[in-house]
Protein backbone atom coordinates (compact mmCIF):
# COMPACT_ATOMS: atom_id res chain seq x y z
CA UNK A 1 0.00 0.00 0.00
CA UNK A 2 1.38 3.76 -0.73
CA UNK A 3 1.49 5.97 2.04
CA UNK A 4 -1.41 7.93 0.74
CA UNK A 5 -3.77 4.72 0.11
CA UNK A 6 -2.70 3.83 3.69
CA UNK A 7 -3.59 6.48 4.99
CA UNK A 8 -6.96 6.94 3.39
CA UNK A 9 -7.30 3.57 4.43
CA UNK A 10 -7.01 3.97 8.04
CA UNK A 11 -8.37 7.62 8.57
CA UNK A 12 -11.77 6.51 7.16
CA UNK A 13 -11.82 3.22 8.63
CA UNK A 14 -11.60 3.95 12.24
CA UNK A 15 -14.19 7.46 11.41
CA UNK A 16 -12.43 9.00 14.56
CA UNK A 17 -9.04 9.65 13.97
CA UNK A 18 -7.72 10.48 17.49
CA UNK A 19 -8.55 7.41 18.09
CA UNK A 20 -6.28 5.84 14.91
CA UNK A 21 -3.39 4.19 15.49
CA UNK A 22 -1.66 2.31 12.84
CA UNK A 23 1.22 0.31 14.95
CA UNK A 24 2.50 -3.36 13.48
CA UNK A 25 2.14 -5.75 16.05
CA UNK A 26 5.63 -6.19 16.21
CA UNK A 27 6.08 -10.12 16.36
CA UNK A 28 4.61 -10.99 13.30
CA UNK A 29 4.43 -7.30 11.67
CA UNK A 30 1.21 -7.46 11.65
CA UNK A 31 -0.52 -3.86 10.63
CA UNK A 32 -3.62 -3.05 12.90
CA UNK A 33 -6.13 -0.35 13.40
CA UNK A 34 -8.54 0.58 15.40
CA UNK A 35 -12.02 1.01 15.46
CA UNK A 36 -13.66 3.98 17.91
CA UNK A 37 -15.06 1.80 20.79
CA UNK A 38 -13.25 0.04 23.40
CA UNK A 39 -11.41 -3.25 22.07
CA UNK A 40 -11.88 -1.81 18.92
CA UNK A 41 -8.33 -3.13 17.58
CA UNK A 42 -8.05 -5.34 14.63
CA UNK A 43 -5.75 -6.76 12.18
CA UNK A 44 -5.68 -6.07 8.64
CA UNK A 45 -4.81 -9.05 6.71
CA UNK A 46 -4.98 -9.95 3.02
CA UNK A 47 -7.39 -13.20 2.40
CA UNK A 48 -7.98 -14.87 -0.89
CA UNK A 49 -9.58 -13.06 -3.52
CA UNK A 50 -9.87 -10.23 -1.30
CA UNK A 51 -7.50 -6.77 -0.87
CA UNK A 52 -6.75 -6.19 2.78
CA UNK A 53 -9.75 -6.09 4.98
CA UNK A 54 -10.07 -5.23 8.48
CA UNK A 55 -10.20 -9.05 10.53
CA UNK A 56 -13.26 -9.36 12.96
CA UNK A 57 -12.41 -13.51 13.41
CA UNK A 58 -9.71 -15.77 11.51
CA UNK A 59 -11.76 -18.55 11.83
CA UNK A 60 -14.19 -18.51 10.72
CA UNK A 61 -13.52 -15.96 9.06
CA UNK A 62 -15.06 -12.32 9.14
CA UNK A 63 -13.64 -9.14 7.35
CA UNK A 64 -15.23 -6.34 7.50
CA UNK A 65 -14.84 -3.64 4.81
CA UNK A 66 -12.88 -0.42 5.06
CA UNK A 67 -14.94 2.55 5.62
CA UNK A 68 -13.25 4.86 2.04
CA UNK A 69 -14.33 1.66 -0.15
CA UNK A 70 -17.54 3.21 0.20
CA UNK A 71 -16.34 6.58 -1.09
CA UNK A 72 -14.57 4.89 -4.01
CA UNK A 73 -18.04 3.46 -5.86
CA UNK A 74 -21.58 2.96 -5.43
CA UNK A 75 -21.22 -0.24 -6.23
CA UNK A 76 -18.65 -2.52 -3.58
CA UNK A 77 -15.36 -4.21 -5.28
CA UNK A 78 -15.97 -7.88 -4.74
CA UNK A 79 -12.13 -8.06 -3.21
CA UNK A 80 -13.45 -5.41 -0.70
CA UNK A 81 -16.61 -6.99 -0.13
CA UNK A 82 -17.26 -8.16 3.74
CA UNK A 83 -17.41 -11.70 4.89
CA UNK A 84 -19.46 -13.30 7.61
CA UNK A 85 -19.61 -16.81 8.54
CA UNK A 86 -20.86 -18.59 11.62
CA UNK A 87 -19.69 -21.79 11.79
CA UNK A 88 -15.66 -22.65 11.17
CA UNK A 89 -15.58 -25.64 8.61
CA UNK A 90 -16.24 -23.89 5.80
CA UNK A 91 -15.54 -25.04 1.71
CA UNK A 92 -12.27 -23.98 0.69
CA UNK A 93 -12.94 -25.73 -2.21
CA UNK A 94 -15.41 -26.38 -4.99
CA UNK A 95 -15.55 -28.41 -7.60
CA UNK A 96 -17.98 -26.57 -10.10
CA UNK A 97 -18.44 -30.06 -12.09
CA UNK A 98 -20.33 -31.60 -9.55
CA UNK A 99 -21.86 -29.08 -7.02
CA UNK A 100 -25.53 -29.51 -7.46
CA UNK A 101 -28.29 -27.80 -5.51
CA UNK A 102 -31.12 -30.03 -4.44
CA UNK A 103 -34.92 -28.98 -4.40
CA UNK A 104 -36.78 -30.92 -2.26
CA UNK A 105 -39.79 -31.79 0.36
CA UNK A 106 -43.49 -30.93 -0.76
CA UNK A 107 -42.58 -30.69 -4.39
CA UNK A 108 -43.99 -32.40 -7.14
CA UNK A 109 -40.34 -32.82 -8.78
CA UNK A 110 -37.34 -33.42 -6.60
CA UNK A 111 -34.24 -31.52 -8.73
CA UNK A 112 -30.49 -31.48 -8.17
CA UNK A 113 -29.78 -28.64 -10.47
CA UNK A 114 -26.19 -28.56 -11.70
CA UNK A 115 -24.29 -24.66 -12.26
CA UNK A 116 -25.14 -25.80 -15.53
CA UNK A 117 -28.67 -26.16 -15.31
CA UNK A 118 -28.79 -22.85 -13.40
CA UNK A 119 -27.28 -21.04 -16.37
CA UNK A 120 -28.54 -22.87 -19.44
CA UNK A 121 -32.37 -23.67 -18.22
CA UNK A 122 -33.33 -20.52 -16.57
CA UNK A 123 -33.44 -17.24 -17.83
CA UNK A 124 -31.23 -15.14 -15.80
CA UNK A 125 -31.91 -11.42 -13.91
CA UNK A 126 -29.66 -9.23 -12.44
CA UNK A 127 -30.30 -6.94 -9.79
CA UNK A 128 -28.30 -4.39 -8.00
CA UNK A 129 -28.89 -4.81 -4.09
CA UNK A 130 -27.34 -4.06 -0.71
CA UNK A 131 -26.37 -6.90 1.49
CA UNK A 132 -26.06 -5.83 5.18
CA UNK A 133 -25.16 -7.79 8.36
CA UNK A 134 -27.95 -7.56 10.95
CA UNK A 135 -25.12 -6.71 13.37
CA UNK A 136 -23.60 -3.92 10.92
CA UNK A 137 -22.31 -1.09 13.43
CA UNK A 138 -22.82 -3.28 16.43
CA UNK A 139 -19.49 -1.85 18.11
CA UNK A 140 -21.60 1.81 18.82
CA UNK A 141 -24.34 -0.29 20.16
CA UNK A 142 -24.31 1.95 24.28
CA UNK A 143 -24.96 0.39 26.05
CA UNK A 144 -22.35 -2.30 24.21
CA UNK A 145 -23.67 -5.91 23.75
CA UNK A 146 -21.99 -8.77 22.83
CA UNK A 147 -21.25 -10.17 19.62
CA UNK A 148 -19.41 -9.45 16.50
CA UNK A 149 -18.05 -5.46 17.00
CA UNK A 150 -18.66 -4.54 13.85
CA UNK A 151 -17.73 -0.97 12.51
CA UNK A 152 -20.04 0.29 10.16
CA UNK A 153 -18.42 -1.63 6.93
CA UNK A 154 -20.44 -5.16 7.24
CA UNK A 155 -22.59 -3.52 4.05
CA UNK A 156 -22.10 -4.04 0.38
CA UNK A 157 -24.09 -2.93 -2.75
CA UNK A 158 -23.35 -5.43 -5.86
CA UNK A 159 -24.83 -6.51 -8.90
CA UNK A 160 -25.96 -9.87 -8.33
CA UNK A 161 -26.79 -12.06 -11.28
CA UNK A 162 -28.50 -15.24 -11.29
CA UNK A 163 -31.61 -16.92 -11.96
CA UNK A 164 -35.21 -16.11 -10.10
CA UNK A 165 -36.05 -18.47 -6.98
CA UNK A 166 -39.25 -18.84 -8.19
CA UNK A 167 -38.33 -20.08 -11.78
CA UNK A 168 -36.80 -23.01 -9.79
CA UNK A 169 -39.40 -23.38 -7.22
CA UNK A 170 -42.24 -23.12 -9.93
CA UNK A 171 -39.58 -25.73 -12.11
CA UNK A 172 -40.26 -28.20 -8.94
CA UNK A 173 -43.91 -27.63 -8.42
CA UNK A 174 -44.51 -25.84 -5.15
CA UNK A 175 -47.55 -28.36 -3.41
CA UNK A 176 -50.07 -27.19 -1.65
CA UNK A 177 -49.87 -27.17 2.25
CA UNK A 178 -46.32 -25.57 1.89
CA UNK A 179 -45.49 -22.91 5.06
CA UNK A 180 -41.58 -22.49 4.23
CA UNK A 181 -38.45 -22.32 2.42
CA UNK A 182 -35.79 -24.11 4.50
CA UNK A 183 -32.15 -23.11 2.85
CA UNK A 184 -28.73 -24.72 3.57
CA UNK A 185 -25.54 -24.09 2.63
CA UNK A 186 -22.43 -25.80 2.42
CA UNK A 187 -20.76 -23.92 5.60
CA UNK A 188 -20.82 -26.50 8.44
CA UNK A 189 -20.29 -26.44 12.38
CA UNK A 190 -16.95 -28.40 13.61
CA UNK A 191 -18.84 -30.50 15.95
CA UNK A 192 -21.47 -32.74 15.14
CA UNK A 193 -23.46 -31.36 17.85
CA UNK A 194 -23.72 -27.65 17.23
CA UNK A 195 -26.64 -26.39 14.91
CA UNK A 196 -25.72 -26.29 11.32
CA UNK A 197 -26.76 -22.62 10.02
CA UNK A 198 -29.45 -22.89 8.26
CA UNK A 199 -32.26 -20.39 7.41
CA UNK A 200 -35.99 -20.10 6.34
CA UNK A 201 -38.13 -18.07 4.23
CA UNK A 202 -41.90 -17.77 4.52
CA UNK A 203 -43.30 -19.59 0.85
CA UNK A 204 -44.53 -16.92 -0.35
CA UNK A 205 -41.79 -14.89 -0.13
CA UNK A 206 -39.81 -17.49 -1.36
CA UNK A 207 -41.92 -17.41 -4.25
CA UNK A 208 -42.49 -13.61 -5.02
CA UNK A 209 -39.75 -13.15 -7.91
CA UNK A 210 -37.50 -10.88 -6.30
CA UNK A 211 -35.11 -13.32 -4.66
CA UNK A 212 -32.16 -15.01 -6.53
CA UNK A 213 -29.70 -17.57 -6.55
CA UNK A 214 -26.67 -15.91 -7.71
CA UNK A 215 -23.64 -16.83 -9.48
CA UNK A 216 -22.18 -14.10 -10.37
CA UNK A 217 -21.34 -10.50 -8.24
CA UNK A 218 -20.35 -7.62 -10.30
CA UNK A 219 -19.79 -9.70 -13.42
CA UNK A 220 -17.14 -12.76 -11.84
CA UNK A 221 -18.32 -15.46 -10.03
CA UNK A 222 -18.70 -15.02 -6.49
CA UNK A 223 -15.30 -14.98 -4.11
CA UNK A 224 -15.11 -17.96 -1.76
CA UNK A 225 -15.45 -16.58 0.94
CA UNK A 226 -18.93 -14.80 -0.61
CA UNK A 227 -20.75 -17.75 -1.22
CA UNK A 228 -19.29 -19.41 -4.17
CA UNK A 229 -20.44 -20.85 -6.51
CA UNK A 230 -24.39 -19.73 -5.38
CA UNK A 231 -25.97 -17.91 -2.89
CA UNK A 232 -29.48 -16.18 -1.86
CA UNK A 233 -30.08 -12.83 -2.46
CA UNK A 234 -32.67 -11.67 -0.44
CA UNK A 235 -33.12 -7.95 -1.66
CA UNK A 236 -33.97 -5.56 1.22
CA UNK A 237 -33.50 -8.41 4.00
CA UNK A 238 -30.30 -8.72 6.33
CA UNK A 239 -27.61 -10.24 5.56
CA UNK A 240 -28.61 -13.57 7.60
CA UNK A 241 -30.83 -14.97 4.82
CA UNK A 242 -28.31 -14.63 2.20
CA UNK A 243 -27.42 -18.33 2.46
CA UNK A 244 -24.09 -18.97 0.99
CA UNK A 245 -22.79 -21.73 -0.64
CA UNK A 246 -26.50 -22.76 -1.31
CA UNK A 247 -26.78 -26.69 -1.77
CA UNK A 248 -29.72 -27.19 -0.32
CA UNK A 249 -33.58 -26.07 -0.74
CA UNK A 250 -36.62 -27.88 1.56
CA UNK A 251 -39.91 -27.23 1.24
CA UNK A 252 -41.88 -27.65 4.21
CA UNK A 253 -44.78 -27.62 5.78
CA UNK A 254 -44.60 -26.64 9.31
CA UNK A 255 -42.53 -23.72 10.67
CA UNK A 256 -38.75 -24.40 10.67
CA UNK A 257 -37.08 -24.59 14.26
CA UNK A 258 -33.75 -24.40 13.89
CA UNK A 259 -31.55 -23.13 16.01
CA UNK A 260 -30.79 -20.01 13.47
CA UNK A 261 -34.31 -19.03 13.08
CA UNK A 262 -35.79 -19.86 16.52
CA UNK A 263 -33.55 -18.70 19.00
CA UNK A 264 -30.54 -16.44 17.38
CA UNK A 265 -31.32 -13.63 15.10
CA UNK A 266 -34.20 -12.52 16.84
CA UNK A 267 -35.47 -8.56 17.43
CA UNK A 268 -37.64 -7.51 19.74
CA UNK A 269 -41.68 -7.71 18.68
CA UNK A 270 -42.03 -3.84 19.22
CA UNK A 271 -42.28 -1.00 16.68
CA UNK A 272 -38.96 -0.27 15.50
CA UNK A 273 -37.83 -3.49 16.76
CA UNK A 274 -35.93 -2.14 19.72
CA UNK A 275 -36.20 -1.64 23.99
CA UNK A 276 -35.38 0.56 26.52
CA UNK A 277 -31.33 0.46 26.68
CA UNK A 278 -29.61 -2.71 28.71
CA UNK A 279 -33.92 -4.38 28.92
CA UNK A 280 -35.02 -7.56 27.96
CA UNK A 281 -37.98 -7.78 25.42
CA UNK A 282 -40.93 -9.37 26.65
CA UNK A 283 -41.45 -11.24 22.94
CA UNK A 284 -39.15 -11.54 20.02
CA UNK A 285 -39.55 -12.73 16.04
CA UNK A 286 -37.07 -13.08 13.43
CA UNK A 287 -35.44 -9.96 11.82
CA UNK A 288 -35.93 -9.33 8.10
CA UNK A 289 -35.89 -6.07 6.79
CA UNK A 290 -33.27 -3.15 6.69
CA UNK A 291 -34.29 0.17 8.22
CA UNK A 292 -33.37 3.10 6.16
CA UNK A 293 -29.61 4.32 6.41
CA UNK A 294 -27.44 6.73 5.74
CA UNK A 295 -23.47 7.86 5.23
CA UNK A 296 -21.43 10.53 4.53
CA UNK A 297 -18.71 9.47 2.75
CA UNK A 298 -16.17 12.05 1.52
CA UNK A 299 -15.71 13.54 4.64
CA UNK A 300 -14.94 11.18 7.44
CA UNK A 301 -14.77 12.41 11.06
CA UNK A 302 -11.91 13.75 12.45
CA UNK A 303 -10.67 15.29 8.81
CA UNK A 304 -8.90 19.04 8.56
CA UNK A 305 -10.31 20.81 5.95
CA UNK A 306 -9.28 24.51 4.17
CA UNK A 307 -11.59 27.31 5.46
CA UNK A 308 -13.38 29.04 2.11
CA UNK A 309 -12.57 25.85 -0.20
CA UNK A 310 -15.62 24.50 -1.74
CA UNK A 311 -15.89 20.63 -1.78
CA UNK A 312 -18.76 18.53 -2.14
CA UNK A 313 -20.18 16.67 0.70
CA UNK A 314 -20.81 13.12 -0.79
CA UNK A 315 -22.16 9.70 0.23
CA UNK A 316 -24.94 6.77 0.16
CA UNK A 317 -28.28 6.33 1.39
CA UNK A 318 -30.54 2.63 1.32
CA UNK A 319 -33.60 1.33 2.88
CA UNK A 320 -35.22 -2.22 2.47
CA UNK A 321 -36.16 -1.46 -1.38
CA UNK A 322 -39.29 1.33 -0.88
CA UNK A 323 -36.99 3.57 -2.82
CA UNK A 324 -34.73 6.37 -1.45
CA UNK A 325 -36.67 9.83 -2.30
CA UNK A 326 -34.57 12.28 -0.32
CA UNK A 327 -31.11 12.94 1.65
CA UNK A 328 -30.62 15.59 3.67
CA UNK A 329 -27.70 16.97 5.12
CA UNK A 330 -26.85 19.37 8.53
CA UNK A 331 -23.50 21.11 8.32
CA UNK A 332 -24.67 23.31 11.72
CA UNK A 333 -25.29 19.74 14.07
CA UNK A 334 -29.10 19.84 13.11
CA UNK A 335 -30.17 22.72 13.75
CA UNK A 336 -30.90 23.46 9.93
CA UNK A 337 -31.26 20.97 6.74
CA UNK A 338 -30.28 20.70 3.48
CA UNK A 339 -31.72 18.58 0.43
CA UNK A 340 -29.07 16.68 -1.46
CA UNK A 341 -28.82 15.98 -4.79
CA UNK A 342 -29.43 11.82 -5.56
CA UNK A 343 -27.34 10.21 -7.78
CA UNK A 344 -28.14 7.66 -10.34
CA UNK A 345 -30.93 5.06 -9.59
CA UNK A 346 -29.62 1.73 -9.86
CA UNK A 347 -32.19 0.38 -8.41
CA UNK A 348 -34.51 0.22 -5.35
CA UNK A 349 -32.64 -2.65 -3.51
CA UNK A 350 -29.00 -0.23 -4.31
CA UNK A 351 -27.15 2.31 -2.20
CA UNK A 352 -28.54 5.71 -3.75
CA UNK A 353 -25.56 8.06 -3.91
CA UNK A 354 -26.15 11.83 -2.45
CA UNK A 355 -24.10 15.05 -2.99
CA UNK A 356 -24.81 18.54 -1.61
CA UNK A 357 -21.76 21.37 -2.69
CA UNK A 358 -20.29 22.72 0.55
CA UNK A 359 -17.58 25.34 1.40
CA UNK A 360 -16.96 25.52 5.22
CA UNK A 361 -15.99 28.14 7.16
CA UNK A 362 -13.30 28.32 9.84
CA UNK A 363 -13.86 26.23 12.48
CA UNK A 364 -15.40 23.27 14.15
CA UNK A 365 -18.44 21.56 11.94
CA UNK A 366 -20.89 18.81 12.87
CA UNK A 367 -22.37 17.22 9.89
CA UNK A 368 -25.24 15.17 9.70
CA UNK A 369 -26.99 13.67 7.07
CA UNK A 370 -30.54 11.34 7.24
CA UNK A 371 -32.61 9.78 4.41
CA UNK A 372 -36.27 9.07 3.02
CA UNK A 373 -38.34 6.72 1.83
CA UNK A 374 -41.56 6.47 -0.42
CA UNK A 375 -43.36 5.72 2.84
CA UNK A 376 -41.74 9.01 4.38
CA UNK A 377 -39.87 6.65 6.77
CA UNK A 378 -36.36 8.15 8.02
CA UNK A 379 -33.76 7.71 10.82
CA UNK A 380 -34.03 8.66 14.43
CA UNK A 381 -31.81 11.35 15.82
CA UNK A 382 -31.03 9.25 18.92
CA UNK A 383 -29.99 5.66 18.49
CA UNK A 384 -32.34 2.92 19.13
CA UNK A 385 -31.34 -0.17 21.26
CA UNK A 386 -32.06 -4.25 21.01
CA UNK A 387 -30.19 -6.48 23.28
CA UNK A 388 -28.34 -8.42 20.11
CA UNK A 389 -27.13 -5.11 18.27
CA UNK A 390 -29.18 -5.36 15.27
CA UNK A 391 -30.50 -2.85 12.45
CA UNK A 392 -28.48 -0.06 14.05
CA UNK A 393 -29.72 3.24 11.70
CA UNK A 394 -29.15 6.62 13.69
CA UNK A 395 -28.49 9.52 11.95
CA UNK A 396 -24.59 9.43 11.59
CA UNK A 397 -22.76 12.32 12.83
CA UNK A 398 -19.44 13.58 11.02
CA UNK A 399 -17.07 15.65 13.40
CA UNK A 400 -14.13 18.09 10.69
CA UNK A 401 -12.66 21.59 11.47
CA UNK A 402 -11.77 23.79 8.91
CA UNK A 403 -8.49 26.28 9.36
CA UNK B 1 -1.26 -11.86 -11.82
CA UNK B 2 0.98 -14.71 -13.00
CA UNK B 3 2.28 -14.81 -9.55
CA UNK B 4 -1.29 -16.07 -8.22
CA UNK B 5 -2.07 -19.69 -8.99
CA UNK B 6 -5.01 -18.76 -7.15
CA UNK B 7 -6.43 -15.65 -9.74
CA UNK B 8 -5.33 -18.16 -12.35
CA UNK B 9 -7.40 -20.47 -12.00
CA UNK B 10 -10.03 -18.91 -10.45
CA UNK B 11 -10.28 -16.88 -14.26
CA UNK B 12 -9.93 -20.33 -15.51
CA UNK B 13 -13.25 -21.12 -13.46
CA UNK B 14 -14.91 -17.84 -14.73
CA UNK B 15 -13.88 -18.54 -18.35
CA UNK B 16 -15.39 -21.74 -18.06
CA UNK B 17 -18.15 -20.35 -16.54
CA UNK B 18 -18.77 -18.07 -19.43
CA UNK B 19 -18.26 -20.09 -22.40
CA UNK B 20 -20.67 -22.46 -20.19
CA UNK B 21 -18.18 -25.67 -21.01
CA UNK B 22 -17.66 -27.35 -17.62
CA UNK B 23 -14.90 -29.56 -18.56
CA UNK B 24 -15.20 -33.29 -16.94
CA UNK B 25 -13.22 -33.24 -13.24
CA UNK B 26 -12.49 -37.30 -13.89
CA UNK B 27 -8.04 -37.04 -13.73
CA UNK B 28 -5.88 -39.85 -13.60
CA UNK B 29 -3.84 -39.23 -9.81
CA UNK B 30 -0.88 -37.81 -10.70
CA UNK B 31 -2.83 -34.99 -13.12
CA UNK B 32 -3.21 -31.67 -12.02
CA UNK B 33 -6.68 -30.79 -10.54
CA UNK B 34 -9.30 -30.24 -12.91
CA UNK B 35 -9.91 -26.73 -14.00
CA UNK B 36 -13.36 -26.92 -12.50
CA UNK B 37 -11.98 -26.97 -9.20
CA UNK B 38 -11.86 -23.41 -7.01
CA UNK B 39 -9.55 -23.85 -4.04
CA UNK B 40 -8.77 -21.03 -1.50
CA UNK B 41 -6.34 -21.50 1.36
CA UNK B 42 -6.65 -19.18 4.21
CA UNK B 43 -3.82 -17.16 6.26
CA UNK B 44 -2.72 -18.34 9.39
CA UNK B 45 -4.81 -18.01 12.49
CA UNK B 46 -2.59 -15.44 14.59
CA UNK B 47 -4.76 -14.68 18.00
CA UNK B 48 -3.97 -16.25 21.27
CA UNK B 49 -5.55 -16.48 24.64
CA UNK B 50 -4.12 -14.39 27.35
CA UNK B 51 -2.57 -16.43 29.75
CA UNK B 52 -3.31 -16.35 33.39
CA UNK B 53 -4.91 -19.63 35.67
CA UNK B 54 -7.45 -21.62 33.31
CA UNK B 55 -6.52 -21.02 29.47
CA UNK B 56 -5.59 -23.95 29.21
CA UNK B 57 -9.75 -25.28 30.00
CA UNK B 58 -10.65 -22.15 27.79
CA UNK B 59 -8.23 -23.46 25.16
CA UNK B 60 -9.47 -26.93 24.99
CA UNK B 61 -13.19 -25.69 25.29
CA UNK B 62 -13.50 -22.72 22.76
CA UNK B 63 -11.06 -23.25 20.14
CA UNK B 64 -12.09 -26.41 18.78
CA UNK B 65 -14.88 -23.70 16.98
CA UNK B 66 -13.61 -20.73 16.63
CA UNK B 67 -10.38 -18.41 16.82
CA UNK B 68 -8.97 -16.46 19.98
CA UNK B 69 -9.93 -12.92 18.55
CA UNK B 70 -13.98 -14.01 18.94
CA UNK B 71 -13.12 -13.09 22.84
CA UNK B 72 -10.56 -10.32 22.65
CA UNK B 73 -12.79 -8.54 20.71
CA UNK B 74 -15.61 -7.90 23.09
CA UNK B 75 -16.45 -4.61 25.18
CA UNK B 76 -15.43 -4.54 28.59
CA UNK B 77 -18.29 -6.85 30.40
CA UNK B 78 -18.73 -8.20 33.82
CA UNK B 79 -18.98 -11.59 35.33
CA UNK B 80 -22.24 -12.46 34.01
CA UNK B 81 -21.76 -11.80 30.45
CA UNK B 82 -18.63 -14.43 30.75
CA UNK B 83 -21.05 -16.47 32.46
CA UNK B 84 -24.11 -16.57 30.18
CA UNK B 85 -21.35 -16.72 27.08
CA UNK B 86 -20.01 -19.86 28.19
CA UNK B 87 -23.53 -21.43 29.41
CA UNK B 88 -24.75 -20.40 25.38
CA UNK B 89 -21.92 -22.04 23.97
CA UNK B 90 -22.08 -25.35 26.40
CA UNK B 91 -25.94 -25.78 26.04
CA UNK B 92 -26.80 -23.97 22.30
CA UNK B 93 -23.58 -24.73 20.28
CA UNK B 94 -22.19 -28.06 22.37
CA UNK B 95 -18.60 -27.06 23.18
CA UNK B 96 -17.17 -29.63 25.02
CA UNK B 97 -16.83 -28.22 28.44
CA UNK B 98 -16.39 -29.59 32.36
CA UNK B 99 -19.82 -30.14 34.88
CA UNK B 100 -18.60 -26.69 36.48
CA UNK B 101 -17.96 -24.20 34.30
CA UNK B 102 -16.64 -21.72 37.21
CA UNK B 103 -12.77 -21.99 36.23
CA UNK B 104 -13.90 -20.85 32.68
CA UNK B 105 -15.96 -18.00 33.47
CA UNK B 106 -12.83 -17.02 36.31
CA UNK B 107 -10.41 -17.00 33.50
CA UNK B 108 -12.17 -14.92 31.00
CA UNK B 109 -13.55 -12.31 32.86
CA UNK B 110 -10.13 -12.18 34.73
CA UNK B 111 -8.43 -11.55 31.93
CA UNK B 112 -11.19 -10.11 29.69
CA UNK B 113 -13.81 -8.72 31.35
CA UNK B 114 -14.56 -5.66 33.68
CA UNK B 115 -14.76 -8.30 36.89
Amino acid sequence: MSTTTRRNFLRGTALAVSATIATPLGLRGEETITLPFANGTRTIAKYPQKRPLIVLTARPPQLETPFPVFNESVITPNDAFFVRYHLANIPLEIDTATFRLEVKGLVETPLQLSLEDLRTKFESVEVVAVNQCSGNSRGFFQPRVGGGQLGNGAMGNARWKGVRLKDVLDKAGVKAGAKQLVCNGLDKAVLPQTPDFIKALEIDHARNGEILLAYEMNGEPLPMLNGFPLRLVVPGYFGTYWVKHLHELEIVGEPFGGFFMSTAYRIPATPGGCVEPGTVPAATIPIAKFKIRSFLTSVLDGDQLRAGAPLTLRGIAFDSGEGITEVQVSTDDGATWQRAELGKDLGRYSFREWRLPWKPTAGDHVLKCRAFNRLGESQPLEPLWNPAGYMRNVVETTRVSAA
Amino acid sequence: MKNHPLLFSLSLAAATFALGTIVSTVTAADEKPAKTVVRIELPAETAAYRPGPGVQQAQASCMICHSADYVAMQPPMPRKFWEATIKKMKDKYGAPMPEDITPLVDYFTTSYGTK
